[in-house]
């Protein structure tokens, strides 16, 4: 029987409340039927008795206490889920928007998902090469991995998520598709998004989801949500091997802090609530690979930092997440170097046990620490030049200048449409490493520098 | 059926309108579906309890079942090598009953029901025992033979006891007459409420070092079997890492890995990684030594709450053993905010930061349950904590951070900068101290080398010295400085990358005898003696770099191996030889 509440007792932004309610569940879906004939969807999400909290998706403008009736569905928020999703575009509930009508479902599936048990997990070993240098060699990605890219606004971070997407293998050989989430971002960039996607020739292997600026900011709580399940379903029931860009997570985590603010709650660092930590660490781990099961979820979420501060609670609960991160650097973005990842912040925690001998190449993981130690000494030298001038350097310092100097605009620089593969790019860096004298290289065995350490003569 | 009926939901809190027979911290089934939860609050006409699993789809007016007792954990064979969640359920019989996602509502026996034990009984009909006395034993896992004890709470005189041989846990091996004259069954099992501490019979002086293989911690920052430890490092510094590296190589008897909060293939690496690796001193893999408490960021937000007392439960249980536990908490950051999630659900008036104003005297109740003790049964063992902390904004200032530095005597700060210079183990010497190296220093003494404090004193010393020297460097360039000064700089940089700085990817260089570290340290303040007397005579010190010596100290922790150790008797030879031709 289905039962249909007349009116509502309150309305407070997007939360509204419903007294007399007698068997709602919690996290519930609910319809809201309004008097001109639209419906809204909204969600349980605190029972008082018979006192009923309802989060609306679509927001409260227009709804008053009188023209609205309230019809419980007995489920919580599912996603349609077929293996026809793929090419097509939904809005930030994982409603059709692309006028091809309706999914016919194969299956419906919770779009909280369940945590995936760690004894069932598969360690994410397998390298992928995504062509740039910079995270290639320094902060390699892994199938299976969660590497969130720090941005700021105005930074190529669209630019080097399309690149990764273009060039990395992933794209290769394997059955792969893309789940692209898009949260509070701004048309363009989901036309970017879209028209990339086209050019490189993938559109049928990508699924969109498009919460944008102007849409509802309740939604936007869903949509990485639904992103995930339709993820889960391609990679672990349709064994594929798939990439989920989520951006921007800072819109979401804001879309976080709204909600909780006006259901009410204690707020904690910069107001966000004090859940945010398990909030999106329900999202981000919901990366990985199942042991025996073919198919794989790798996420790149992308986040802008307010005001470039790393140590803003969005950046920094996510890093406490996601297994490594590659930051964006404002100084190297003015200077014209591209892709301007700064390595030195960056990271990838399952590089370790995905490179060497049999995956890369037995003396990257040698390379890449002598690399970052070196680069980091360049920082230290560029201090010193700013104070006392360049010509005073001592002339170990001068040496670590010029490779700096090197190291920014041959290594870390190359063009949108090029593509190093992983041999170059170590070949490249040994390069580099030989304008330097061989006491100077501390981090490598003997025996891997007679075998690459080429000095000009 | 019960009258105890869901009244209110929010989030993992759920409410109970009305009188209720429930009492505090009692763990109760909640819901039809019949999930885990513990009373948390009680008032005259509402009862609040936390639930330890997903609360979507829960109604009002489904039943809460009472148990009559509160959150414990099931003691016995069949822990080690086992992996569990927050509130000891084996994630392997989840895994087999719901596949790889993990499903809600399942109860399942935390050991192994089927499994026989070979069992050894300890006592005869006669016997007066009481609360801690070993009654059976057994091999649990080949390197570690598991002593059933009587529980803290009973004593007697057993009347019956069962011939030695197979028995599963839950088979009757012998029966007690209590002192009240009631008959008990002993088992090989017993069960202990996870928030009260077991109970010992005295605490003894923390006077052994903890050996970790690990140089900066060992030699310059040591922690005491028995005492505790603090990690606090931001997102990407090595915390877990760190961590990682003791579980390993640290000298304790059993280890509990608590991953509270963190992520999902850290765990499962450390699985993997621990049944492959192999004890050296046992010749046995890791896991056999091991319990693995697993409770990553998105599983249920109480049961990460409950997970460090699940811990440190288990832990204690060994250590009644006899054994020297080591628990590891990675990290009790996640804790601390999972206490401020439940806190802010039930309306409480936060204190700093948003965190409960309890924060402090939970964290000092928890740290202080390590120790070196005396069993009740008359035995010695100890329970070492090390507690990773994920400071917010990786600023040391915030509360987890200064709370957890008030209980523990060992800080071993981990420091951005040297982790984007790849220095690793990341710990920076100038912030990080230990308090234990008064207590340790006898051992050292007795058991290393009488210079041992000396040494490292001196190498503290060096180290201090270059960093206020760095200080003018950043300004003026290294170029200015006096011969001697330079020397200092020089020297410390051998300190830093030849010592402190520890591959964990290398064969000899990932666990280091405390032998060798300190003929390390040896050889590289020798070099700093010889090298003086040469610059006290003007001798220029480019002259001295130019011998190469500074260079191949760097190296020796890779080029000296770890049976070898009289290779470093020869450099100090090399260092004489050498400087003397100079000196000439």
């Amino acid at each position: 029987m289905i039962v249909k509440h007349l009116k509502l007792d309150g309305i407070n932004g997007s939360l509204v409340t419903l007294n007399g309610v007698q068997d709602a569940a919690n996290e519930e879906i609910v319809e809201l039927h309004l008097q001109d004939g639209t419906v809204r969807t909204g969600r349980v999400v605190k029972i008082d008795g018979e006192e009923v909290t309802i989060q609306v998706f679509e927001g409260t403008r227009g709804v008053s206490m009188e023209n609205t009736s309230t019809v419980f569905t007995g489920k919580p928020m599912e996603v349609a889920l077929s293996p026809e999703i793929l090419g097509r575009v939904f809005d930030g509930l994982g409603r059709p928007i692309d006028g091809l009508g309706p999914v016919y479902p194969v299956e419906k599936r919770d779009v909280n998902g369940a945590p995936i048990n760690p004894v069932s997990r598969e360690y994410p070993r397998n390298f992928i090469q995504t062509g740039i240098s910079s995270i290639d060699a320094l902060a390699t990605l892994i199938r299976g991995q969660k590497l969130p890219i720090f941005s700021g606004s105005g930074m190529k971070h669209n630019e080097l998520a399309v690149q990764i997407v273009r060039h990395s293998t992933i794209a290769d050989g394997d059955d792969f598709a893309i789940v692209f989430a898009a949260m509070g971002v701004k048309n363009d960039v989901a036309h970017y998004f879209r028209s990339s996607f086209e050019e490189a020739n993938v559109m049928n292997r990508v699924v969109m989801l498009l919460n944008l600026a102007n849409d509802p900011i309740v939604e936007r709580i869903m949509t990485p949500r639904v992103a995930l399940t339709i993820a889960e379903y391609l990679a672990f029931t349709l064994h594929k091997h798939i990439l989920v860009i989520l951006t921007d997570m800072t819109s979401y985590a804001e879309a976080l802090r709204e909600f909780s603010s006006s259901k009410g709650e204690i707020p904690g660092r910069k107001g966000f609530p004090g859940y945010l930590y398990s909030d999106l660490a329900s999202l981000y781990e919901r990366a990985g690979m199942i042991q025996g099961v073919e198919g794989s979820v790798t996420q790149i979420p992308i986040l802008t930092m307010p005001n470039d501060d790393i140590t803003h609670p969005i950046p920094d609960l996510t890093g406490y997440i996601t297994e490594g991160q590659i930051v964006l650097d404002r100084e190297l973005d003015y200077k014209g170097v591209y892709p301007p990842v700064s390595v030195l912040p960056s990271l990838s925690r399952l590089m370790k046990d995905g490179i060497g001998e049999g995956f890369t190449r037995a003396d990257h993981s040698a390379l890449s620490n002598q690399l970052l130690a070196t680069y980091a000494k360049v920082q230290d030298a560029k201090a010193l030049a700013s104070v006392i001038g360049e010509d005073e350097l001592s002339a170990e310092d001068k040496l670590l200048m010029a490779f700096g100097r090197e190291f920014e605009a041959r290594f870390l620089t190359q063009s949108f449409t090029e593509n190093r593969s992983i041999t170059e790019t170590l070949d490249l860096g040994w390069e580099l490493l030989s304008m330097l004298p061989r006491n100077m290289l501390d981090r490598v065995d003997d025996a891997v520098l007679d075998e690459h350490y080429k000095p000009q003569a | 059926m019960s009258k105890n009926k869901i009244y209110g939901i929010n989030g993992p809190v759920v409410t109970v309108q009305g009188e209720t027979d429930l009492s505090m911290m009692e763990t109760v089934y909640v819901g039809n579906s019949r999930l885990i939860g513990e009373v948390i609050r009680l008032q005259k006409d509402e009862t609040t309890i936390q639930v330890y699993e997903e609360t979507a789809g829960l109604h009002p007016g489904e039943p809460v079942y009472s148990t009559g007792s509160p959150l414990s954990v099931t003691l016995g064979p069949g822990l080690l090598g086992n992996i569990f969640d927050g509130i000891e359920r084996p994630l392997p019989a989840i895994e087999k009953e719901f596949g790889p996602f993990i499903g809600r509502g399942a109860q399942f026996s935390p050991l192994d029901t089927e499994k026989k034990y070979a069992v050894t009984l300890t006592v005869k009909p006669g016997d007066r025992i009481s609360g801690g006395d070993v009654y059976a034993t057994c091999p649990e896992t080949p390197v570690i033979t598991h002593k059933v004890m009587l529980s803290p709470l009973l004593s007697g005189e057993i009347t019956e006891v069962m011939p030695d041989g197979e028995y599963t846990v839950k088979d009757t091996v012998a029966k007690l007459k209590t002192d009240d004259g009631k008959i008990v069954d002993l088992t090989l099992q017993q069960k202990w409420p996870i928030r009260n501490p077991r109970p010992i019979a005295g605490r003894l002086p923390a006077n052994k070092p903890l050996i970790t293989g690990q140089r900066i911690i060992d030699t310059v920052f040591p922690v005491a079997k028995g005492g505790a430890a603090a990690i606090p490092g931001g997102f990407g510094t090595g915390k877990t890492m760190t961590q990682h590296q003791l579980a390993k190589w640290c000298d304790a008897d059993i280890i509990i890995y608590v991953g509270c909060g963190e992520r999902g293939n850290e765990m499962t690496q450390v699985l993997t990684e621990f049944s492959e690796l192999v004890d050296p001193r046992t010749g046995k893999p890791l896991l056999d030594r091991t319990v693995l408490i697993a409770n990553t960021s998105n599983m249920p937000v109480a049961a990460r709450e409950a997970s460090i007392y699940t811990g440190i439960t288990l832990a204690e249980y060994y250590r009644d053993m006899g054994y020297h536990t080591a628990l590891m908490a990675d990290s009790t950051s996640r804790w601390a905010e999972a206490l401020r999630e439940i806190s802010g659900r039930l309306e409480e008036m936060p204190a700093d930061e948003g965190f409960p104003a309890y924060l402090p005297s939970r964290l000092s109740e928890f740290y202080e349950r390590s120790g070196y003790v005396q069993n009740l049964n008359g035995t010695e063992g100890s329970i070492t904590l090390i507690g990773a902390v994920s400071p917010q904004g990786s600023d040391f200032s915030e509360p987890v951070t200064q709370n957890t530095k008030r209980f523990t005597r060992c800080f071993w700060a981990l420091d951005k900068s040297l982790a984007y210079a790849r220095h690793y183990p990341a710990i920076n010497w100038t912030l990080s101290y230990s308090e234990y190296i008064g207590d340790l220093s006898d051992w050292y003494r007795d058991n290393i080398s009488p210079d041992f404090i000396k040494y490292r004193e001196e190498l503290c010393a060096l180290l201090m010295e270059e960093s206020s020297l760095m200080e003018i460097v950043k300004l003026i360039g290294a170029d200015v400085l006096p011969d001697d000064q330079k020397l200092i700089i020089e020297i410390a940089r051998v300190i830093r990358v030849g010592f402190l700085q520890q591959n964990a990817f290398h064969a000899d260089d990932t666990f280091v005898p405390l032998e060798k570290q300190f003929k390390m340290m040896h050889v590289i303040l020798h070099l700093y003696h010889r090298a003086k007397e040469v610059i006290a005579r003007q001798i220029p010190i480019s002259k001295l770099l130019a011998t190469g010596l500074f260079d191949k100290l760097v190296k020796m922790k890779y080029d000296v191996p770890n049976d070898k150790l009289e290779m470093l008797d020869d450099d100090i030879q090399e260092i004489d030889t050498v400087l003397d031709r100079i000196l000439r």
